[in-house]
């Protein structure tokens, strides 16, 4: 049927083949056949000829290679989809020849237009690598062109190759690791795994470990009192010599892969999971037990796999799933394996508090058919006795009722975990040794018979008048008894023989007797050591004087251990974890490093921009309210700064737009983050990253320019999501003819272009050409920004028009619900204060009452240039960690300043500055104002740098007030007492102070402490600090919570009010230099 | 990663084989009928066996093992959410992933699997891109097929989805009806103990979409109240922004069948448990009988009706028998796998319904010690037990009116009574 020339038959011979490789039935002599069909038309018959293929070309090679040709000819098809199929095969068919060519192939393939082509080509690396070993160099180095890719389909494939190849060389990431945490959200499921993985180990080679400190404290702890709890830690904690700085982009990994907590696949959320685990600080591994517990929810696999995890993690971190406790209790419909670890989770979690519950759960248990389960609950219940003393009484009272169970297994369990219990403390408990020996004769288990034998043994003074008694009864039955049980009868004898040795003195050399003769050596072998050992001879002498030593010794009582204990060493989550060996191919997760390797490894200057823009933590911003009088002004001056500006080179204008922290920012990181944040949904990312630099450009020349004039209140972060933004600007705009304008046809306008167009009632000054989706995105962008009021809109347009020869008009955008964006938006804001309290707290608007400027440079010494500055208190847009500066420039001279720049900032180790984009033009008599942030790591050491003019150098430096250099964060009463509580001793700061005059009324002072500090008042929460009339002894109460803005260590404020105006102010803060000079700066200002 | 792919039956029957790398022989699979024969139901075969050169995971799904054998260090959840996800896949394209449906389609079968894996890493799991590419046996298809000798069910372009950046719908989607429907489907899970208190009860839920809306719509679906739901899940198409943001789901759907997200309710928020249940179960020391008596009655049902009440209970393997009368529905006791099934129907408010007789139990045998556990089984239309509701559905981005429907249900997921 396969030579017919009838597709339909030849389809037919084909699916009979596959049923039959289906089955596992060898095929392979219809190789020669089949190959004749891989160039056929039909795209099935081709499928099923390359499923053919891949399967037996390794068998028959010189046939196979038959083939190559076809591949060849695909690997140039214009069609993606064959170009892919092409190489896909070609790289699955394991024939040794032929790897050159495949070599060719992928390298080809890797710099395919199509990004789904370059998957297949990451794709294909491993599969050659397998196959010869020896293209390794070449294929790294596909593998780091394709790790620079930028869209999301190629990432997880390549960091997939990138593992099977060359895991260890972790120098490729460091250029694309922001990238790829950037990305990690958008790409698929399966390639967030690998990433996740990869990074984990990744960050646990570059960054310090966030828990350092504990560590070592920890280890110190546990050799001392094993099991104390985590309060002293933080005690000590509070002394630790150095504070620790998360290196931002380690916080960067952290927040990026936070979201994938909430994804629907297991295998993500169980990555994040080892992620936290191994790279958080220890107080925000906790966020990832309520999803851990979610997964409990799904197949039994998968529970088996979560519930191994959760058992390792529950050792180290007790407090995780304390709250989900319940979560874990058993059904009886539960497989037994499940049973098993939930029982181990259980144990792991009980404490103190838990333990009565818990015990009652496993009351319940003991009662369940199934009988392995009922004998792990009873060694779960030895568990819990001995790692909490409290309960252990309790504990063994229940197994002992346990001894009286008609099941066997039971009664045999607990006796073994009787033992072991008894152990500890055996005096108190001979009546508990009495009752077992009378059991004896019920019990069959070996293992039981003979730990029954054991304790009476070695607690024979207990119970000086059973044990010879049950002696004389295990001699009867020497003989039938299994061997285990045997060992332990000469061990009682002989222990019997040196205490009591007139009541025993026959019946022990009966037993050795008896044992002299067993069929087992190793029975033989106690006999004959025991006998010289304790009867006295004549040879023999010096070493039975010790005998008693010997066998009386006081044994250390056993400890109950999880067998999770030492898990942890191997990688979450990894095979070699389930099953505690390690698996072929696994990595190792290295440990922290001493000291962190140079983070300026990962800087990449362009990307850098982007990235910053994308920043999802940065969910909005406000760009500050500018006077109004100079953007009226500026106006004048348009013209002559569109020349300059024009000429600029390409790269800087980009530079500027990342840089510009106006309006434009919002709209630009949509065309430039087209690949990176898949709502923008702009098709451009598959015609090439070739066409998007273009798009860039051309708006942000328009915008820039604009952008000067204008204040937006804008929304970034959330608002990535395109189309929302363009409303809420265009809202904020209000420009008449908004309604005239299309309708915005959600993101999809650009490629539905002639929809759009249709609707879109033109103004008709120009014509409506029909653009390329390019220009069209661009011109969106270009109008969002457009200034406010209209005359000046009419002129700029005009002149943009000459310029740029676009049309504005069929401008897709602005949305129809304007009251709909508007409650969306202060959701959003809300949304931020709303968020769980399990999250950390989220920054909040500050609360500032007036803006104080310092000054800069004086008009004297800068030639009639005078500059000043003043924290804007407004959170930076690009990174979270700066100060916002507002600078201001106003022009005395009589001729214009130009280039107005920072140069050669001079900072201490550690400061960044984002500089402010270059001001071309400051004409005489005109004020400009420019945003710039600083990060202070905080301290209160100035930033030196230079400003520039076209003609002079400044040197300036900017220090700022420690009150600047927090942020302030929403947080409840209960809330800030519980950090309160935490940061007391040393991080307490106390103060009396006499309120000055001005400041005798609760609002005023809380003008004057967030005047002082830009800090957020916490709500009262109880009525009895608020109420109306507060009762006269109580004193009011105002708290402020902040947080500094380069580590993020909580401040917080107290001022407690007396009725004789004085005061008490107290400052916890985890940086003490911070909290000393926040007190003296507040007290100042309270005080006046 | 994944190596090759066996599908076996429970009866040891492997009837499916698939190598991504080279071939490994069948005989791997022997590991897996060697733990199969120590455990003593299908579901407690341990899913990871080690085996001397080959790691071996496997999932129990409809009466299969699909089991991946693996080589190298790989997570295992990657693995077992990938098999999962193929069980799936066959189930949406065959309507049951049964071993017989499997040998029905196994030329689509296998080139699902070719699709879904390359080299062992997952390619494209998204049902809407597969059946893109190769089309799911319709009725109407495959008489045409026999017919005019056969249309190819094999798509011939790239699907556009896997390219753009909503790779789960695809494009130039066209309905003439434009529907979507939600289904808000809660489950109590539930653990009382004997004299009924609660000893732990939460409420899981899950929001799956029917959506069949033209075009690229852009759907937005909040809450009356969201602050119920403590952990959520999503789907991908999700926005999770917007979500923590402003608690409201948005999303460009798939085309489909779908889940959106899955929920759980906030723990502190009491559940309402809807049934009480009354037994009493207890076996005589001597005469090798028992007797037992359930009655079970509504509660905080909030005016609906409780429907589809089935109580089942695994009995000690010494009962041999039951001799049971009920006054509602119909009891059923199967001596060999020893479940009793009572089937109960409605609850209603007069007539309470109650179940009690007699068990004999195997003579001479010592009277079992352990007490069986009651499983509930129960259905409240219209009702989402946690009080979730709806807000409002907007759909932006297309102008046509779709048909918007939501309904909701309430079961019992693990819901148990122990005894």
């Amino acid at each position: 049927m396969l030579d017919s020339n009838k597709d339909s038959l030849k389809l037919e011979a084909m699916k009979r083949i596959v049923a039959m490789m289906a089955r596992g039935k060898n095929a392979s002599d219809l190789f020669p056949a089949v190959v004749k069909n891989v160039a056929c038309k039909n795209i099935e018959v081709k499928k099923l000829v390359y499923v053919y293929l891949v399967r037996y070309a390794e068998e028959q090679q010189d046939l196979a290679l038959l083939s190559i040709s076809t591949f060849q000819r695909g690997l140039k098809d214009p069609n993606q989809l064959i170009r892919a199929s092409a190489l896909r095969v070609l790289s699955s068919i394991r024939v040794t020849i032929i790897i050159p060519i495949m070599m060719l192939a992928i390298k080809d393939a890797a710099s395919d237009m199509s990004p789904y082509v370059r998957k297949t080509a990451a794709h294909a690396i491993p599969k050659l690598y397998s196959l010869d070993p020896e293209q390794k160099e070449p294929l790294i180095e596909v593998i780091e062109k394709l790790l620079a890719d930028k869209t999301t389909l190629v990432a997880g494939s390549v960091v997939m190759a990138f593992e099977g190849v060359c895991p260890e060389r972790i120098d490729l990431i460091h250029k694309n690791y922001r990238k790829l945490c950037n990305l990690l959200i958008d790409v698929e499921e399966w390639g967030q795994v690998v990433i996740i993985n990869m990074l984990t180990r990744y960050a646990r080679t570059q960054f310090l470990n966030p828990n350092a400190n504990e560590v070592l404290l920890e280890e110190g702890e546990e050799k001392e009192f094993y099991g104390s709890d985590e309060e002293e830690g933080k005690e000590e904690k509070v002394e630790k010599k150095k504070p620790y700085v998360m290196d931002p982009d380690h916080r960067l990994l952290l927040r990026n892969t936070k979201p994938l907590l909430q994804s629907r696949n297991a295998a993500v959320v169980m990555a994040v999971a080892q992620l936290y685990f191994h790279l958080a600080p220890k107080a925000e591994v906790g966020v990832t037990a309520k999803a851990l517990v979610r997964l409990l929810r799904s197949h039994s696999e998968v529970q088996f796999v979560v519930l191994q995890n959760v058992a390792t993690m529950s050792i180290k971190r007790k407090g995780m799933f304390e709250t989900y406790l319940k979560s874990f209790y058993i059904r009886s419909t539960d497989p037994t394996q499940i049973k098993v670890l939930k029982l181990e989770v259980l144990t792991n979690l009980a404490t103190e508090t838990s333990i009565s519950i818990i015990l009652r759960e496993f009351q319940t248990y003991i009662k369940s058919m199934d009988k392995d389960f009922v004998a792990a609950t009873i060694q779960a219940i030895g568990r819990c006795a001995t790692n909490i003393g409290e309960v252990r009484d309790t504990c063994l009272n229940g197994l002992v009722q346990l001894l009286s169970n008609r099941d066997e297994l039971v009664v045999a369990e607990s006796v073994v975990v009787i033992k072991k219990l008894l152990q500890m403390q055996p005096e108190q408990h001979s009546d508990i040794i009495k009752h077992m020996a009378k059991l004896i004769e019920n019990i069959q288990v070996p293992m039981a018979r003979a730990s029954i034998l054991w304790l009476i043994g070695e607690y024979c003074e207990h119970v000086p008048k059973i044990a010879p008694d049950v002696l004389r009864k295990m001699a009867k039955s020497f003989t039938s008894e299994e061997d285990i049980v045997k060992l332990q009868i000469l061990n009682l004898a002989a222990k019997l023989y040196l205490t009591n040795s007139k009541q025993t003195k026959l019946l022990t050399q009966y037993v050795l007797n008896l044992a002299k003769y067993d069929q087992n050596y190793d029975i033989r072998d106690r006999a004959r050591f025991i006998r010289q050992l304790i009867v006295p001879t004549d040879k023999g002498g010096a070493l039975s004087k010790y005998a008693k030593k010997l066998f009386l010794a006081l044994k250390p009582a056993p400890i109950l251990e999880s067998p999770f204990k030492d898990r942890d060493h191997f990688q979450l989550g990894s095979l070699s974890h389930l099953l505690n060996v390690k698996a072929g191919g696994y990595q190792e997760l290295p440990d922290w490093p001493e000291t962190a390797p140079d983070p300026s490894v990962r800087n990449v200057e362009v990307m850098d921009a982007v990235e910053t823009v994308l920043d999802p933590v940065l969910a909005f911003r406000q760009v500050p309210e500018w006077t109004k009088s100079s953007s009226r002004e500026k106006r004048k001056e348009k013209k002559k700064v569109e020349k300059p500006f024009y000429s600029d080179s390409e790269d800087e204008s980009r530079l500027t737009e990342s840089a510009d922290s106006d309006s434009n920012t919002g709209s630009g990181s949509e065309s430039s983050s087209a690949t990176e944040e898949s709502d923008s949904g702009s098709k451009s990312e598959d015609s090439g990253g070739e066409s998007e630099s273009e798009q860039q450009e051309k708006p942000n020349r328009k915008a820039d320019k604009s952008s000067r004039a204008q204040r937006v209140t804008q929304e970034t972060g959330d608002s990535e999501r395109s189309s929302g933004e363009e409303r809420r600007t265009a809202k904020k705009t209000t420009e008449p003819r908004s309604e005239s304008e299309s309708e915005e046809e959600g993101k999809e306008s650009s490629s539905e272009s002639s929809e759009s167009e249709s609707e879109s009632e033109t103004e008709s000054k120009e014509e409506s050409e029909p653009d390329t989706e390019a220009k069209r995105n661009a011109k969106k962008k270009a109008i969002t920004p457009r200034a406010p009021d209209k005359p000046r809109e009419e002129k700029q347009e005009v002149s943009l028009l000459d310029l740029d020869d676009f049309d504005l008009n069929p401008s897709p955008r602005v949305n129809p619900v304007n009251s709909f964006m508007s409650s969306s938006l202060v959701a959003d804001l809300e949304g931020l204060s709303l968020t769980h309290s399990a999250l950390p707290p989220p920054t909040i608007s500050p609360t500032f009452s007036s803006l104080k400027t310092y000054e800069l440079l004086h008009r004297l010494t800068g030639e009639g240039l005078a500059v000043g500055y003043c924290f804007g208190r407004q959170p930076f847009v690009r990174d979270p960690h700066m100060v916002t500066v507002q600078i201001q420039f106003t022009n005395h001279m009589d001729t214009e300043a130009r280039n107005l720049r920072v140069r050669e900032p001079r900072l201490q180790s550690g400061m960044r500055i984002k500089e402010f984009p270059e001001i071309e033009v400051l004409p005489p008599g005109e004020t400009v104002t420019t945003v710039m942030g600083i990060d202070f790591c905080d301290s209160t050491q100035a930033a030196n740098f230079q400003l520039c003019t076209h003609t002079r150098k400044f040197c300036v430096s900017i220090q700022p007030p420690v009150g600047e250099l927090m942020a302030p964060v929403f947080m409840l009463e209960n809330e800030f007492k519980k950090e309160q509580g935490q940061l007391m001793g040393m991080n307490e700061i106390k103060e009396t102070l006499v309120l000055g005059e001005a400041c005798q009324s609760d609002y005023a002072i809380v003008q004057r402490v967030t005047a002082a500090a830009n800090v957020g008042q916490v709500p009262c929460g109880s009525d009895q600090e608020y109420s109306s009339t507060p009762p006269p002894c109580s004193p009011l109460v105002s708290r402020f919570a902040g947080k500094t803005m380069t580590s993020n260590s909580l401040v917080l404020v107290t001022v407690i009010t007396k009725r004789d105006r004085t005061a008490q102010l107290t400052v916890n803060c985890e940086k003490m230099v911070i909290g000393t000079m926040l007190v003296k700066d507040i007290l100042h200002a309270l005080s006046q | 990663m994944i190596h090759s792919l066996f599908l076996v039956s429970t009866a040891g029957h492997i009837f499916l084989e698939k190598h991504w790398k080279s071939v490994i022989s069948r005989s791997v699979c022997d590991y897996l009928f060697e733990a199969q024969g120590k455990a003593s139901a299908p579901e407690n075969v341990p899913p990871v066996i080690a085996t001397p050169h080959h790691y071996l995971i496997s999932v129990y799904r409809d009466r299969i093992f699909f089991v991946a054998v693996i080589q190298t260090e790989v997570p295992p959840l990657f693995v077992i959410e990938f098999l999962h996800r193929v069980a799936e896949t066959f189930q949406d394209y065959f309507g049951e992933c049964s071993e017989a449906s499997i040998k029905d389609n196994v030329v689509i079968v296998y080139e699902l699997l070719e699709e879904m894996l390359d080299n062992g890493f997952p390619l494209a799991t998204e049902a809407n891109i597969l059946k893109e590419m190769i089309k799911p046996p319709t009725i109407l298809r495959s008489v045409v097929n026999t017919i005019t000798g056969g249309s190819s069910n094999v798509g011939g372009t790239l699907p556009t989805g896997q390219l753009s950046n909503i790779p789960w719908r695809r494009t130039g989607v066209k309905y003439t009806n434009n529907e979507a429907y939600f289904d808000v489907v809660e489950e109590i899970d539930a653990i009382l103990d004997k004299s009924g208190t609660v000893v732990f009860a939460e409420i899981q839920g899950v929001i799956d979409a029917c959506v069949k809306l033209s075009g690229m719509p852009d759907l937005t679906l909040s809450f009356v109240n969201p602050r119920l739901l403590d952990d959520v899940s999503f789907h991908p198409c999700v926005r999770f922004k917007r979500w923590e943001a402003e608690r409201v789901l948005s999303f460009i759907p798939p085309d489909g069948n779908f889940r959106l997200m899955s929920y759980h309710v906030n723990a502190q928020n009491l559940v309402a448990i809807p049934v009480y249940v009354k037994q009493n179960v207890s076996f005589f020391e001597t005469g090798s009988s028992g007797r037992l008596d359930i009655t079970v009655g509504p509660k905080q049902t909030m005016g609906k009706t409780i429907e589809d009440v089935v109580i089942t209970v695994h009995m000690p393997k010494v009962v041999l028998n039951a001799n049971l009368t009920t006054n509602q529905g119909t009891s059923t006791y199967d001596p060999v796998t020893k479940v009793l099934v009572w089937d109960i129907g409605k609850l209603n408010q007069q007539k309470v319904p109650n179940l009690k007789g007699s068990l004999s139990l195997q003579s001479g045998a010592p009277r079992p010690d352990e007490n069986p556990t009651l499983n509930i089984d129960l259905r409240i239309q219209q009702l989402a037990i946690s009080g979730l509701k709806v807000n409002r559905l907007n759909m932006f981005g297309e102008k046509y009116k779709p048909f918007k429907g939501v309904k909701y249900v309430t079961k019992a997921g693990k819901f148990q009574v122990r005894t």
